[in-house]
Protein backbone atom coordinates (compact mmCIF):
# COMPACT_ATOMS: atom_id res chain seq x y z
CA UNK A 1 0.00 0.00 0.00
CA UNK A 2 1.36 3.34 -1.00
CA UNK A 3 2.52 5.43 1.98
CA UNK A 4 -0.29 8.20 2.10
CA UNK A 5 -3.00 5.95 1.86
CA UNK A 6 -1.53 3.75 5.04
CA UNK A 7 -1.83 5.91 7.59
CA UNK A 8 -5.78 6.62 7.19
CA UNK A 9 -5.77 2.61 6.60
CA UNK A 10 -4.43 2.43 9.81
CA UNK A 11 -6.16 5.12 11.62
CA UNK A 12 -9.41 3.32 11.01
CA UNK A 13 -8.51 -0.05 11.44
CA UNK A 14 -6.37 0.49 14.87
CA UNK A 15 -7.93 3.77 16.33
CA UNK A 16 -10.84 1.57 17.21
CA UNK A 17 -9.15 -1.14 18.65
CA UNK A 18 -7.03 1.01 20.61
CA UNK A 19 -9.74 2.85 22.13
CA UNK A 20 -11.59 -0.19 22.93
CA UNK A 21 -8.91 -1.86 24.75
CA UNK A 22 -7.80 1.40 26.20
CA UNK A 23 -11.60 2.06 27.75
CA UNK A 24 -12.05 -1.38 28.36
CA UNK A 25 -8.76 -1.09 30.63
CA UNK A 26 -9.30 2.48 32.19
CA UNK A 27 -13.09 2.53 32.87
CA UNK A 28 -15.97 3.90 30.84
CA UNK A 29 -15.13 7.48 32.92
CA UNK A 30 -12.39 7.61 30.82
CA UNK A 31 -13.47 7.25 27.44
CA UNK A 32 -12.06 10.41 26.39
CA UNK A 33 -8.57 9.95 27.84
CA UNK A 34 -8.85 6.73 26.03
CA UNK A 35 -9.77 8.68 22.43
CA UNK A 36 -7.06 10.67 23.72
CA UNK A 37 -4.00 8.62 23.93
CA UNK A 38 -5.73 6.94 20.75
CA UNK A 39 -5.29 9.99 19.13
CA UNK A 40 -1.92 10.87 20.63
CA UNK A 41 -0.54 7.78 19.36
CA UNK A 42 -1.18 8.54 15.67
CA UNK A 43 0.00 11.64 16.09
CA UNK A 44 3.11 10.59 17.01
CA UNK A 45 2.92 8.43 13.62
CA UNK A 46 1.87 11.09 11.52
CA UNK A 47 5.21 13.03 12.82
CA UNK A 48 7.72 10.26 12.73
CA UNK A 49 7.03 8.15 10.02
CA UNK A 50 7.59 10.58 7.31
CA UNK A 51 11.13 11.06 8.42
CA UNK A 52 12.52 7.70 9.79
CA UNK A 53 9.96 5.39 7.48
CA UNK A 54 6.96 3.39 8.08
CA UNK A 55 8.16 0.74 10.95
CA UNK A 56 7.85 -3.11 9.82
CA UNK A 57 4.55 -3.97 11.74
CA UNK A 58 2.93 -0.75 11.91
CA UNK A 59 0.33 -2.02 14.27
CA UNK A 60 2.25 -3.27 16.98
CA UNK A 61 3.94 -0.30 16.59
CA UNK A 62 0.62 1.61 17.13
CA UNK A 63 -0.03 -0.98 19.62
CA UNK A 64 3.75 -0.15 21.98
CA UNK A 65 3.36 3.46 21.93
CA UNK A 66 -0.56 3.05 22.94
CA UNK A 67 0.81 1.17 25.76
CA UNK A 68 3.49 3.49 26.89
CA UNK A 69 1.01 6.34 26.87
CA UNK A 70 -1.08 4.31 28.86
CA UNK A 71 1.40 3.59 31.48
CA UNK A 72 2.64 7.16 31.62
CA UNK A 73 -0.48 8.63 32.46
CA UNK A 74 -0.79 6.43 34.92
CA UNK A 75 2.13 7.18 36.57
CA UNK A 76 1.75 11.19 36.81
CA UNK A 77 -1.51 10.04 37.84
CA UNK A 78 -0.01 8.07 40.70
CA UNK A 79 2.40 10.68 41.83
CA UNK A 80 -0.70 12.62 42.28
CA UNK A 81 -2.43 9.76 44.39
CA UNK A 82 0.81 9.00 46.13
CA UNK A 83 1.48 12.80 47.18
CA UNK A 84 -2.93 13.98 47.37
CA UNK A 85 -4.57 10.74 48.19
CA UNK A 86 -1.95 7.86 49.57
CA UNK A 87 -4.30 5.56 50.41
CA UNK A 88 -5.22 4.56 46.66
CA UNK A 89 -1.53 4.61 45.39
CA UNK A 90 -1.76 0.77 45.75
CA UNK A 91 -4.84 0.59 43.44
CA UNK A 92 -2.77 2.29 40.65
CA UNK A 93 0.54 -0.40 41.22
CA UNK A 94 -2.63 -2.90 40.52
CA UNK A 95 -3.20 -1.25 37.21
CA UNK A 96 0.08 -0.88 36.33
CA UNK A 97 0.88 -5.02 37.38
CA UNK A 98 -1.99 -5.87 35.05
CA UNK A 99 -0.35 -5.15 31.12
CA UNK A 100 -2.57 -4.03 28.61
CA UNK A 101 -3.75 -6.61 26.51
CA UNK A 102 -4.01 -6.26 23.00
CA UNK A 103 -4.64 -10.00 21.68
CA UNK A 104 -7.01 -10.62 18.83
CA UNK A 105 -9.41 -12.22 21.23
CA UNK A 106 -9.26 -8.98 23.99
CA UNK A 107 -9.73 -6.22 20.99
CA UNK A 108 -12.71 -8.26 19.53
CA UNK A 109 -14.27 -8.39 22.86
CA UNK A 110 -13.63 -5.12 23.92
CA UNK A 111 -14.84 -3.54 20.90
CA UNK A 112 -18.21 -5.90 21.47
CA UNK A 113 -18.46 -4.70 25.34
CA UNK A 114 -18.31 -1.26 23.95
CA UNK A 115 -20.90 -1.62 21.71
CA UNK A 116 -23.40 -2.74 24.38
CA UNK A 117 -22.14 -0.07 26.71
CA UNK A 118 -22.99 2.83 23.94
CA UNK A 119 -25.89 1.25 23.19
CA UNK A 120 -26.96 1.98 26.66
CA UNK A 121 -30.62 3.86 26.72
CA UNK A 122 -29.40 6.80 29.38
CA UNK A 123 -27.99 8.39 25.79
CA UNK A 124 -30.04 9.52 22.74
CA UNK A 125 -30.00 7.49 19.45
CA UNK A 126 -27.82 9.93 17.78
CA UNK A 127 -25.21 10.28 20.18
CA UNK A 128 -24.96 6.45 19.63
CA UNK A 129 -24.84 6.46 16.72
CA UNK A 130 -22.00 9.53 16.86
CA UNK A 131 -19.86 7.31 19.42
CA UNK A 132 -20.16 4.48 17.53
CA UNK A 133 -18.24 5.89 14.44
CA UNK A 134 -15.83 7.72 16.77
CA UNK A 135 -14.89 4.65 19.21
CA UNK A 136 -15.85 2.24 17.35
CA UNK A 137 -15.38 2.96 13.73
CA UNK A 138 -12.85 5.35 13.62
CA UNK A 139 -14.09 8.09 12.43
CA UNK A 140 -12.92 11.84 13.07
CA UNK A 141 -15.45 14.30 14.13
CA UNK A 142 -15.05 16.03 10.36
CA UNK A 143 -16.73 12.68 9.22
CA UNK A 144 -19.40 12.13 11.73
CA UNK A 145 -20.13 15.88 11.01
CA UNK A 146 -20.39 15.19 7.12
CA UNK A 147 -22.17 12.01 7.99
CA UNK A 148 -24.96 13.74 9.83
CA UNK A 149 -25.09 16.76 7.71
CA UNK A 150 -23.84 18.98 10.68
CA UNK A 151 -21.22 20.60 11.98
CA UNK A 152 -17.84 19.97 14.09
CA UNK A 153 -19.02 21.73 17.11
CA UNK A 154 -22.59 20.38 17.12
CA UNK A 155 -21.18 16.69 17.26
CA UNK A 156 -18.56 17.49 19.38
CA UNK A 157 -20.99 18.96 22.08
CA UNK A 158 -23.09 15.72 21.66
CA UNK A 159 -20.26 13.32 22.07
CA UNK A 160 -18.91 15.15 24.92
CA UNK A 161 -22.61 15.40 26.58
CA UNK A 162 -23.29 11.10 25.80
CA UNK A 163 -19.27 10.67 27.82
CA UNK A 164 -20.57 12.45 30.55
CA UNK A 165 -23.54 10.90 30.96
CA UNK A 166 -22.04 7.42 30.62
CA UNK A 167 -19.77 8.50 33.25
CA UNK A 168 -22.66 9.42 35.50
CA UNK A 169 -24.52 6.62 34.67
CA UNK A 170 -21.23 4.29 35.86
CA UNK A 171 -22.43 1.85 32.67
CA UNK A 172 -19.79 -1.19 32.58
CA UNK A 173 -18.18 -1.83 29.43
CA UNK A 174 -19.14 -5.81 29.53
CA UNK A 175 -21.67 -8.05 27.49
CA UNK A 176 -24.76 -7.86 29.95
CA UNK A 177 -25.96 -11.02 31.43
CA UNK A 178 -28.43 -13.26 29.18
CA UNK A 179 -32.00 -11.28 30.79
CA UNK A 180 -30.13 -7.96 29.75
CA UNK A 181 -28.65 -9.07 26.72
CA UNK A 182 -32.15 -9.34 25.01
CA UNK A 183 -33.31 -6.05 26.20
CA UNK A 184 -30.25 -4.33 25.16
CA UNK A 185 -28.97 -6.13 21.85
CA UNK A 186 -32.21 -4.43 20.44
CA UNK A 187 -31.15 -0.61 20.99
CA UNK A 188 -27.28 -2.27 19.43
CA UNK A 189 -29.21 -3.26 16.65
CA UNK A 190 -31.06 -0.10 15.97
CA UNK A 191 -27.66 1.85 16.23
CA UNK A 192 -26.43 -1.09 13.95
CA UNK A 193 -29.19 -0.26 11.44
CA UNK A 194 -29.27 3.47 11.59
CA UNK A 195 -25.40 3.10 11.01
CA UNK A 196 -25.92 1.00 7.79
CA UNK A 197 -28.87 3.59 6.71
CA UNK A 198 -26.57 6.34 7.18
CA UNK A 199 -24.02 5.13 4.73
CA UNK A 200 -26.91 3.48 2.46
CA UNK A 201 -29.27 6.79 1.98
CA UNK A 202 -26.88 9.40 2.75
CA UNK A 203 -27.26 12.42 1.27
CA UNK A 204 -23.54 13.46 2.00
CA UNK A 205 -21.80 13.35 -1.51
CA UNK A 206 -18.88 11.98 -0.48
CA UNK A 207 -19.28 8.56 -1.82
CA UNK A 208 -16.31 6.74 -0.27
CA UNK A 209 -17.44 7.69 3.36
CA UNK A 210 -20.97 6.32 3.06
CA UNK A 211 -19.72 3.06 1.77
CA UNK A 212 -17.14 3.05 4.42
CA UNK A 213 -20.67 3.21 7.20
CA UNK A 214 -22.17 0.58 5.81
CA UNK A 215 -18.96 -1.54 5.82
CA UNK A 216 -18.30 -0.66 9.59
CA UNK A 217 -22.01 -1.46 10.40
CA UNK A 218 -21.50 -4.71 8.66
CA UNK A 219 -18.05 -5.63 10.78
CA UNK A 220 -20.02 -4.82 13.81
CA UNK A 221 -22.72 -6.64 12.96
CA UNK A 222 -20.87 -9.63 12.03
CA UNK A 223 -18.68 -9.35 15.78
CA UNK A 224 -22.09 -9.82 17.25
CA UNK A 225 -22.46 -13.43 15.35
CA UNK A 226 -19.12 -13.91 16.82
CA UNK A 227 -19.76 -14.37 20.18
CA UNK A 228 -22.43 -17.20 21.26
CA UNK A 229 -24.42 -14.78 23.51
CA UNK A 230 -25.56 -12.47 20.89
CA UNK A 231 -25.65 -14.83 17.60
CA UNK A 232 -29.10 -14.71 17.68
CA UNK A 233 -31.73 -14.74 14.90
CA UNK A 234 -32.25 -10.67 14.79
CA UNK A 235 -28.39 -10.17 14.50
CA UNK A 236 -29.10 -13.10 11.58
CA UNK A 237 -31.48 -11.22 9.73
CA UNK A 238 -29.89 -7.90 9.96
CA UNK A 239 -26.70 -9.05 8.63
CA UNK A 240 -28.51 -10.90 5.76
CA UNK A 241 -30.59 -7.35 5.03
CA UNK A 242 -27.42 -5.31 5.01
CA UNK A 243 -25.69 -7.79 2.25
CA UNK A 244 -28.51 -7.84 0.09
CA UNK A 245 -28.66 -3.91 0.26
CA UNK A 246 -24.76 -3.53 -0.23
CA UNK A 247 -24.67 -5.82 -3.03
CA UNK A 248 -26.40 -3.29 -5.34
CA UNK A 249 -23.54 -0.88 -4.40
CA UNK A 250 -21.71 -0.67 -7.22
CA UNK A 251 -24.73 -0.81 -9.44
CA UNK A 252 -26.69 2.41 -7.47
CA UNK A 253 -24.27 4.92 -9.16
CA UNK A 254 -23.01 5.58 -12.98
CA UNK A 255 -19.90 7.19 -14.08
CA UNK A 256 -21.19 10.85 -13.33
CA UNK A 257 -21.80 9.58 -9.52
CA UNK A 258 -25.56 10.10 -9.72
CA UNK A 259 -27.66 7.46 -8.45
CA UNK A 260 -29.39 5.24 -10.44
CA UNK A 261 -32.78 3.69 -9.66
CA UNK A 262 -33.00 0.20 -9.00
CA UNK A 263 -35.18 -0.76 -12.04
CA UNK A 264 -32.11 1.35 -14.65
CA UNK A 265 -29.44 -0.98 -12.80
CA UNK A 266 -27.05 -3.21 -14.19
CA UNK A 267 -27.74 -6.46 -12.51
CA UNK A 268 -24.47 -7.45 -13.74
CA UNK A 269 -23.05 -5.37 -11.41
CA UNK A 270 -24.97 -6.70 -8.60
CA UNK A 271 -22.44 -8.66 -5.93
CA UNK A 272 -23.55 -12.25 -6.33
CA UNK A 273 -21.42 -12.96 -3.06
CA UNK A 274 -22.79 -10.99 -0.74
CA UNK A 275 -26.43 -12.18 -2.28
CA UNK A 276 -25.76 -15.31 -1.36
CA UNK A 277 -23.67 -14.56 2.26
CA UNK A 278 -27.37 -12.84 2.34
CA UNK A 279 -29.35 -15.93 1.98
CA UNK A 280 -26.98 -17.98 4.05
CA UNK A 281 -28.01 -15.38 7.48
CA UNK A 282 -31.64 -15.45 6.28
CA UNK A 283 -31.16 -19.04 6.49
CA UNK A 284 -29.60 -18.99 10.01
CA UNK A 285 -32.35 -15.90 11.07
CA UNK A 286 -35.33 -18.40 10.61
CA UNK A 287 -34.57 -20.52 12.95
CA UNK A 288 -35.78 -18.26 15.63
CA UNK A 289 -39.73 -18.32 16.93
CA UNK A 290 -40.08 -15.02 15.97
CA UNK A 291 -40.15 -12.54 13.28
CA UNK A 292 -38.52 -9.11 13.75
CA UNK A 293 -38.37 -6.25 11.86
CA UNK A 294 -35.36 -7.09 10.45
CA UNK A 295 -36.92 -10.76 9.15
CA UNK A 296 -39.07 -8.84 7.13
CA UNK A 297 -36.65 -6.46 6.15
CA UNK A 298 -34.57 -9.05 5.16
CA UNK A 299 -37.16 -10.73 3.15
CA UNK A 300 -38.28 -7.92 1.30
CA UNK A 301 -34.52 -6.97 0.47
CA UNK A 302 -33.76 -10.83 -0.80
CA UNK A 303 -36.94 -11.03 -2.99
CA UNK A 304 -35.36 -7.43 -4.74
CA UNK A 305 -32.20 -9.30 -5.26
CA UNK A 306 -34.71 -11.08 -8.21
CA UNK A 307 -34.89 -8.34 -10.44
CA UNK A 308 -37.70 -9.99 -12.61
CA UNK A 309 -41.04 -9.18 -12.15
CA UNK A 310 -43.20 -12.25 -10.89
CA UNK A 311 -46.53 -12.65 -8.97
CA UNK A 312 -44.89 -14.38 -6.30
CA UNK A 313 -42.15 -11.87 -5.82
CA UNK A 314 -44.73 -8.81 -5.61
CA UNK A 315 -47.31 -11.45 -3.48
CA UNK A 316 -43.55 -12.03 -1.15
CA UNK A 317 -43.00 -8.47 -0.80
CA UNK A 318 -46.97 -7.32 -0.26
CA UNK A 319 -46.98 -9.54 2.45
CA UNK A 320 -43.93 -8.61 4.13
CA UNK A 321 -45.14 -4.98 3.99
CA UNK A 322 -48.55 -5.43 5.71
CA UNK A 323 -46.84 -7.66 8.57
CA UNK A 324 -43.98 -4.58 8.42
CA UNK A 325 -46.94 -2.16 9.04
CA UNK A 326 -48.84 -3.74 11.54
CA UNK A 327 -45.76 -3.89 13.79
CA UNK A 328 -45.24 -0.64 13.71
CA UNK A 329 -46.26 2.30 11.04
CA UNK A 330 -44.05 4.14 9.57
CA UNK A 331 -44.98 6.21 6.59
CA UNK A 332 -42.04 5.18 3.96
CA UNK A 333 -43.42 1.21 4.49
CA UNK A 334 -46.73 2.98 3.94
CA UNK A 335 -46.15 3.97 0.27
CA UNK A 336 -43.48 0.87 -0.45
CA UNK A 337 -46.87 -1.54 0.77
CA UNK A 338 -48.74 0.54 -2.02
CA UNK A 339 -46.20 0.22 -4.60
CA UNK A 340 -45.93 -3.40 -4.21
CA UNK A 341 -50.10 -3.58 -3.53
CA UNK A 342 -49.70 -2.31 -6.78
CA UNK A 343 -47.75 -4.48 -8.72
CA UNK A 344 -49.74 -6.97 -7.29
CA UNK A 345 -53.46 -6.00 -8.05
CA UNK A 346 -52.91 -3.37 -10.56
CA UNK A 347 -52.56 0.22 -10.08
CA UNK A 348 -56.64 0.92 -9.92
CA UNK A 349 -56.67 -0.95 -6.92
CA UNK A 350 -53.29 1.39 -5.88
CA UNK A 351 -54.54 4.54 -6.30
CA UNK A 352 -57.43 4.17 -3.78
CA UNK A 353 -55.41 2.55 -1.41
CA UNK A 354 -52.92 5.36 -1.73
CA UNK A 355 -54.87 8.54 -1.61
CA UNK A 356 -56.59 7.13 1.69
CA UNK A 357 -52.55 7.55 2.86
CA UNK A 358 -52.81 11.51 2.93
CA UNK A 359 -49.20 12.33 3.29
CA UNK A 360 -49.34 15.69 1.89
CA UNK A 361 -45.75 17.05 2.86
CA UNK A 362 -43.91 13.80 1.48
CA UNK A 363 -43.06 14.07 -2.04
CA UNK A 364 -42.50 10.49 -2.55
CA UNK A 365 -46.27 10.12 -1.80
CA UNK A 366 -46.53 12.24 -4.61
CA UNK A 367 -44.30 10.69 -6.87
CA UNK A 368 -45.93 7.31 -6.31
CA UNK A 369 -49.43 8.69 -6.62
CA UNK A 370 -47.53 10.28 -10.50
CA UNK A 371 -46.56 6.71 -11.44
CA UNK A 372 -49.70 4.82 -10.87
CA UNK A 373 -51.48 7.56 -12.75
CA UNK A 374 -49.10 7.60 -15.33
CA UNK A 375 -51.19 4.88 -17.66
CA UNK A 376 -54.51 5.75 -16.00
CA UNK A 377 -54.71 9.47 -16.49
CA UNK A 378 -52.00 11.90 -17.55
CA UNK A 379 -53.16 15.05 -16.38
CA UNK A 380 -53.35 13.48 -13.12
CA UNK A 381 -49.94 12.30 -13.44
CA UNK A 382 -48.48 15.45 -14.21
CA UNK A 383 -50.16 17.25 -11.20
CA UNK A 384 -48.82 14.81 -8.96
CA UNK A 385 -45.34 15.02 -10.03
CA UNK A 386 -45.58 18.75 -9.94
CA UNK A 387 -46.29 18.77 -6.07
CA UNK A 388 -43.76 16.29 -5.67
CA UNK A 389 -41.50 18.60 -7.49
CA UNK A 390 -42.10 21.37 -5.24
CA UNK A 391 -41.92 19.47 -2.30
CA UNK A 392 -38.74 17.65 -2.76
CA UNK A 393 -35.40 19.10 -1.09
CA UNK A 394 -32.67 17.45 -2.86
CA UNK A 395 -31.13 17.75 -6.70
CA UNK A 396 -31.27 14.72 -7.18
CA UNK A 397 -34.66 13.95 -6.38
CA UNK A 398 -36.02 17.48 -7.84
CA UNK A 399 -33.83 15.91 -11.01
CA UNK A 400 -35.48 12.85 -11.19
CA UNK A 401 -39.05 14.07 -10.71
CA UNK A 402 -38.36 16.30 -13.88
CA UNK A 403 -37.13 13.57 -15.89
CA UNK A 404 -40.75 11.94 -15.51
CA UNK A 405 -42.70 14.86 -16.06
CA UNK A 406 -40.50 15.30 -18.93
CA UNK A 407 -40.99 11.79 -20.39
CA UNK A 408 -45.11 12.37 -19.74
CA UNK A 409 -44.80 15.11 -22.40
CA UNK A 410 -42.61 13.33 -24.62
CA UNK A 411 -45.27 10.73 -24.57
CA UNK A 412 -48.35 13.54 -24.99
CA UNK A 413 -47.02 15.19 -27.93
CA UNK A 414 -46.14 11.95 -29.32
CA UNK A 415 -49.90 10.59 -29.43
CA UNK A 416 -51.46 10.87 -32.56
CA UNK A 417 -54.03 14.05 -32.91
CA UNK A 418 -52.95 15.70 -29.72
CA UNK B 1 -59.70 10.53 16.69
CA UNK B 2 -61.31 7.51 18.32
CA UNK B 3 -60.64 3.96 18.90
CA UNK B 4 -62.95 1.53 17.81
CA UNK B 5 -63.18 -2.41 17.90
CA UNK B 6 -64.08 -4.44 15.54
CA UNK B 7 -65.65 -7.61 16.23
CA UNK B 8 -65.65 -10.95 13.82
CA UNK B 9 -68.82 -13.27 14.46
CA UNK B 10 -69.51 -16.41 12.46
CA UNK B 11 -72.22 -18.09 11.92
CA UNK B 12 -70.39 -21.21 11.58
CA UNK B 13 -66.78 -21.41 13.02
CA UNK B 14 -66.70 -24.95 13.68
CA UNK B 15 -66.61 -25.33 9.78
CA UNK B 16 -62.96 -26.99 8.89
CA UNK B 17 -60.68 -25.06 6.09
CA UNK B 18 -57.95 -26.81 4.12
CA UNK B 19 -54.16 -25.63 4.79
CA UNK B 20 -54.42 -23.75 1.01
CA UNK B 21 -57.65 -22.11 2.30
CA UNK B 22 -56.37 -20.99 5.20
CA UNK B 23 -53.47 -19.93 3.75
CA UNK B 24 -55.49 -17.25 1.09
CA UNK B 25 -57.44 -16.36 3.84
CA UNK B 26 -54.56 -15.02 5.91
CA UNK B 27 -53.65 -13.36 2.51
CA UNK B 28 -56.63 -11.66 2.26
CA UNK B 29 -56.52 -10.49 6.24
CA UNK B 30 -53.32 -9.34 5.74
CA UNK B 31 -54.24 -6.91 3.20
CA UNK B 32 -56.55 -5.84 4.78
CA UNK B 33 -55.11 -5.05 7.99
CA UNK B 34 -51.99 -3.68 6.06
CA UNK B 35 -54.50 -1.01 4.49
CA UNK B 36 -55.52 -0.11 7.87
CA UNK B 37 -51.93 0.18 9.24
CA UNK B 38 -50.93 1.96 6.44
CA UNK B 39 -52.96 5.14 7.01
CA UNK B 40 -51.51 4.48 10.86
CA UNK B 41 -55.24 3.42 11.76
CA UNK B 42 -54.34 0.42 13.33
CA UNK B 43 -54.59 0.39 17.40
CA UNK B 44 -53.91 -3.20 18.41
CA UNK B 45 -53.97 -6.22 15.38
CA UNK B 46 -56.20 -7.60 18.51
CA UNK B 47 -56.28 -11.49 18.49
CA UNK B 48 -57.89 -14.15 17.06
CA UNK B 49 -59.95 -16.09 18.97
CA UNK B 50 -59.29 -20.03 19.41
CA UNK B 51 -62.67 -22.32 18.01
CA UNK B 52 -61.36 -25.51 19.54
CA UNK B 53 -61.06 -26.16 23.84
CA UNK B 54 -64.03 -23.08 24.16
CA UNK B 55 -66.60 -23.43 27.41
CA UNK B 56 -69.13 -21.45 28.07
CA UNK B 57 -69.90 -20.85 32.23
CA UNK B 58 -73.57 -20.31 32.96
CA UNK B 59 -75.35 -19.01 35.89
CA UNK B 60 -74.84 -21.57 38.59
CA UNK B 61 -71.55 -22.85 36.92
CA UNK B 62 -72.79 -24.29 34.59
CA UNK B 63 -70.05 -25.43 32.41
CA UNK B 64 -70.89 -26.50 28.76
CA UNK B 65 -68.62 -27.56 26.01
CA UNK B 66 -68.02 -24.59 23.67
CA UNK B 67 -70.71 -21.82 23.01
CA UNK B 68 -71.69 -23.95 19.28
CA UNK B 69 -74.75 -25.58 20.90
CA UNK B 70 -76.12 -22.36 22.66
CA UNK B 71 -75.43 -19.63 20.42
CA UNK B 72 -76.13 -18.86 16.51
CA UNK B 73 -73.15 -16.71 16.58
CA UNK B 74 -69.37 -17.14 17.81
CA UNK B 75 -67.03 -14.60 18.22
CA UNK B 76 -63.53 -15.19 16.28
CA UNK B 77 -61.68 -12.74 16.94
CA UNK B 78 -61.00 -8.60 16.67
CA UNK B 79 -59.02 -5.77 15.95
CA UNK B 80 -58.60 -2.28 17.25
CA UNK B 81 -58.78 0.42 14.61
CA UNK B 82 -58.64 4.53 14.97
CA UNK B 83 -61.37 6.43 13.21
CA UNK B 84 -62.68 9.84 12.68
CA UNK B 85 -66.06 8.70 13.82
CA UNK B 86 -67.71 5.18 13.37
CA UNK B 87 -68.85 5.87 10.15
CA UNK B 88 -65.30 5.26 9.03
CA UNK B 89 -64.84 2.71 11.32
CA UNK B 90 -68.02 0.86 9.24
CA UNK B 91 -65.90 1.33 6.31
CA UNK B 92 -62.92 0.04 7.82
CA UNK B 93 -64.62 -2.94 8.82
CA UNK B 94 -66.57 -3.30 5.00
CA UNK B 95 -63.23 -4.28 3.88
CA UNK B 96 -63.01 -7.47 6.93
CA UNK B 97 -62.36 -11.21 4.83
CA UNK B 98 -64.53 -12.21 7.79
CA UNK B 99 -67.50 -10.87 5.51
CA UNK B 100 -67.33 -12.88 2.86
CA UNK B 101 -68.44 -16.00 5.03
CA UNK B 102 -72.39 -16.29 4.95
CA UNK B 103 -73.93 -15.15 8.19
CA UNK B 104 -70.51 -13.95 9.46
CA UNK B 105 -70.66 -10.60 10.81
CA UNK B 106 -68.88 -7.65 12.04
CA UNK B 107 -69.80 -6.02 15.14
CA UNK B 108 -68.43 -2.10 15.46
CA UNK B 109 -68.42 -0.73 19.19
CA UNK B 110 -66.62 2.57 20.48
CA UNK B 111 -64.02 1.80 23.15
CA UNK B 112 -65.82 3.65 25.79
CA UNK B 113 -62.24 5.17 27.30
Amino acid sequence: MEQQKIIPHLFRNEFSKITAVLAKFLGIEHLELAEDIASETFLLALETWPHRGIPENPSAWLYTVAKNKAKNHLKRGQIFAEKIRPQVASAFDEILEKDLDLSHQNITDSQLQMLFAICHPAISTEAQIGLALRILCGFGIDEIANAFLSNKETINKRLFRAREKLRFEQVAIEIPGEAAIHQRLETVLTTLYLLFNEGYYSESQDAVLRQDLCLEAMRLTYSLLENPATNQPTVNALLALMCFHSSRFEARKNAQDELVLYHEQDESLWNQELIERGIYFLHQAAQGPKWSKYHLEANIAYWYTIKADTQEKWENILQCYNHLLVLEYSPIVALNRTYALAKVKGNAVAIIEAEKLSLENNHFYFTLLGELYKDIDKGKAKTNFVKALFLAKTHTDKQTIQQKIDHLQIVETQKPGF
Amino acid sequence: MKDFILIFRHEDGGKLASPEQIQIWMQLTMDWLGGIAAQDKLVSRGNGLSFDESRVVGHNNLVTNGPFGDIKETIGGYVIVRAESIDEAVEFAKGCPVLMGEGNTVEVRKLAK
